[in-house]
């Protein structure tokens, strides 16, 4: 019993590199979301190194192939995805419309609660100078942001912060990807 | 109750609004969609081209005020959050005409009493920026497809009765329990529902069930 478990031990080191690229590869083609590398090297029994060389190695041939996908890190995980380029054709292909863009309300309840975050209702309003109640459901509904939990303040507001799926639909690998929010202030004026 | 609006289109390239005057001198009005009074201000400080730390508050007061007017008489649910803002810019004018007490002149203590305004006027600006960040964010994300977006694509209902009409058609009757069952996910199944009660309302149809809890079938009379 020992002796099998140190061969299966030997196995697992046994895949190479070149076998563990191709496994992987596989895995983030069929997952739903961006997948981790921690996911990955618990999946395979692998070290979370070897996981990521991998995939680093595979997003370089990608990168170097020049074809219909890329490898994009999103939300801290690994997703394989078409290249912007392709977006009319892959569009027509699967007979979808552009789904409906934020308002431009809902848009500013979002930049100030993902700079902000955690932020409650009052300290939105104080910085949009206007209520956000509907703009919040939308982005609730939308599940691009969640409740923190509650203010230890007058009146006990709920604090909210963006999701994961936020960084999603937005592409970004995790929030330290969002320009600084001083960056902006060179645009004003 | 003051809720901003967000049933407009917006395009975050286009002119939120203008207000122009044509031959007969009659007002007329093309209404964007303004985020909140901020973003009204921050519209008629550029539209007059003025200086946002030397804001013209009289002008800015009377253009904002006449912006309302207008809103009100286009029968525009004006927000309260726009009326705040009305009293406010009235509040610094009237402040603005009172004589300073030249002791805090001399102290230097004096404030302007549009800094306030001005302080808020830079830090909401930059989060409009950052929202225009967002929503350049978005036009390149849609661009982007994954497997798992397209496993989530739903299906329309009037795709679906389509589908249906279509297999009712070639096979005469259908089987809703096997029909149902190749709903990917709930969404598609409630479509799939609607799609059925839709098609016995409209099309020449049966619904048959022999036996209680049986299978229901759609059946072409």
């Amino acid at each position: 019993m020992e002796m099998e478990e140190e061969v299966q031990a030997i196995e697992r080191t046994l895949r190479s590199p070149a076998e563990l690229m191709t496994i992987v590869e596989a895995l983030v083609f069929v997952a739903d979301e961006p997948v981790t590398s921690r996911v990955l090297a618990d999946v395979l029994e692998e070290d979370r190194g070897a996981i990521e060389a991998a995939m680093e190695e595979l997003a370089k041939e990608y990168e170097a192939r020049e074809g219909g996908l890329q490898i994009r890190v999103i939300a801290g995980g690994w997703q394989i995805a078409t290249r912007t380029e392709l977006h009319e054709e892959v569009r027509k292909f699967l007979k979808t419309r552009p789904s409906a863009k934020l308002s431009l309300a809902s848009l500013e309840t979002l930049a100030v609660i993902a700079y902000k975050q955690p932020v409650t209702v009052p300290e939105i309003l104080e910085i949009r100078g206007v209520q956000s109640a509907t703009s919040i459901k939308t982005l609730l509904d939308k599940r691009l942001i969640v409740a923190k939990g509650r203010k230890e303040a007058v009146g006990r507001p709920m604090m909210y912060g963006t999701s994961k799926d936020f960084l999603i639909q937005f592409g970004l690998r995790d929030l330290t990807e969002l320009p600084s929010i001083e960056d902006f202030e060179d645009l004003v004026q | 109750m003051s809720e901003e609006l967000e049933q407009y289109n917006f395009d975050f390239h286009h002119e939120t609004a203008e207000i122009v005057r044509d031959g007969s001198e009659e007002l007329k009005i093309k209404i964007g969609e303004f985020a909140g009074p901020l973003d009204l201000l921050l519209f008629l400080i550029k539209q007059e081209q003025a200086n946002i730390f030397d804001i013209p508050i009289a002008k800015i007061t009377q253009k904002y005020l006449e912006y309302i007017q207008i809103m009100k008489k286009l029968d525009i649910a004006v927000a309260a959050d726009f009326l705040v803002m009305a009293a406010t810019l009235i509040e610094i004018k009237s402040r603005m005409l009172l004589p300073r007490d030249p002791k805090a002149v001399e102290e230097e203590e004096f404030e302007d009493p549009r800094q306030e305004l001005v302080d808020r006027l830079l830090e909401y600006e930059k989060f409009k920026s950052a929202a225009g960040m967002l929503y350049e964010r978005t036009t390149i994300e849609q661009a982007i497809f994954t497997r798992g977006e397209i496993a989530r694509e739903e299906i329309s209902l009037a795709d679906m009765i389509k589908t249906l009409k279509a297999r009712i058609l070639e096979l005469g009757e259908v089987n809703l329990f096997e029909f149902f069952e190749g709903m990917r996910s709930k969404h598609e199944l409630v479509t799939a529902f609607i799609a059925v009660l839709e098609i016995v309302r409209t099309e020449t149809v049966r619904l048959l069930q022999k036996t209680t809890f049986g299978d229901i079938i759609l059946r072409k009379v």
